[in-house]
């Protein structure tokens, strides 16, 4: 029997996951933007079973303007990416220390 | 066990290897395949929750076109992947320890009391045959949330234009021809009228 407990554990796992990465892999900006991806996600799977377990819809709504600020996110944040790329020549995170007092 | 739960395990084990791929794969390509599968298979546990449109455009807009703006970008740079990894020992520890002492809070959230056990939630009955789930959510989308769904349009302009915006660059000392500076052009800069006297024919 599944219950809404399922479907949001398998979104904390994702969550915490992600969570990890984003410790792990703090020097390569192209994992830190896959990890905010997958933090997206799990929030989504949360929404999605609130919307199946409360027979409302607006869930999925909800869901549906997440993905679209998501895509726009990621389609900026690559932009971002190249452009450093092409300035700096690298996308290491410890190099871009301009701003540091 | 009824086939919906070995779908959704089956699902779910897929989604959280693949998560743990991501993080822990060095080459940032395979990272992206990686993602590509666990946006596959949380597509599948999608349809389990009866959000069929939301899964169609989960595959379509992130498997489609997110994650191939992905892979584009991760192959276009030329990345030196050796002090990107760096540190992956260093700060495994950390990691580890945040995201278990995280999980464990939310489990424990989670599963006691039975906040949200079938008693609070009961499950629900399948939809009727003949429902559809992208009429549905149209049908609401176009009425109740016609302006957030006109907003959303926008962001996504902010989105193209920043892009563009972003990755446009001048090249100087190239020798392509500027159609609007063509079209644009005036007589006075092509042609010039010179006046003088009449001279007599010579022959010879």
């Amino acid at each position: 029997m599944l219950t809404l407990a399922h479907f949001l554990t398998l979104g904390a796992i994702l969550f915490c996951l992600s969570v990890a990465g984003i410790f792990l892999n703090r020097k390569n900006v192209i994992i830190l933007l896959m990890c905010i991806e997958l933090m997206l996600l799990a929030v989504n799977m949360n929404f999605v079973a609130f919307a199946r377990f409360l027979g409302s819809l607006d869930g999925q709504i909800f869901v549906f303007f997440i993905l679209t600020v998501a895509a726009a996110e990621a389609a900026i944040g690559l932009a971002i990416l190249v452009v450093l790329f092409r300035n700096r020549g690298t996308i290491n995170v410890t190099d871009l220390d301009e701003l540091k007092g | 066990m009824p086939i919906v739960q070995i779908v959704f395990y089956a699902f779910a084990l897929v989604l959280t290897a693949a998560s743990v791929m991501v993080i822990t794969v060095r080459n940032p390509v395979y990272a992206a395949l990686f993602l590509v599968l666990a946006f596959f298979s949380s597509t599948a546990i999608w349809i389990l929750l009866e959000a069929e449109f939301l899964a169609i455009v989960l595959v379509l807009v992130y498997v489609g076109a997110v994650m191939v703006l992905f892979l584009f970008v991760v192959m276009m740079l030329d990345i030196n992947l050796a002090p990107l990894s760096e540190g992956f020992i260093r700060y495994l520890p950390a990691g580890v320890g945040v995201a278990s002492i995280m999980a464990t809070e939310l489990m424990v959230v989670l599963w006691t009391r039975g906040r949200f056990d079938a008693a609070a939630f009961p499950i629900p009955a399948p939809h009727p045959q003949g429902y559809s789930n992208t009429k549905a959510l149209g049908e609401l989308l176009f009425t109740q949330y016609v302006l957030p769904f006109e907003v959303a349009g926008i962001i996504l302009l902010v989105a193209i234009i920043a892009a563009i915006a972003l990755t446009l660059r001048k090249r100087t000392g190239v020798k392509a021809q500027n159609p609007a500076r063509q079209v644009m052009v005036q007589r006075d800069e092509r042609m010039r009228v010179v006046s003088m006297k009449s001279e007599p024919r010579q022959d010879g």
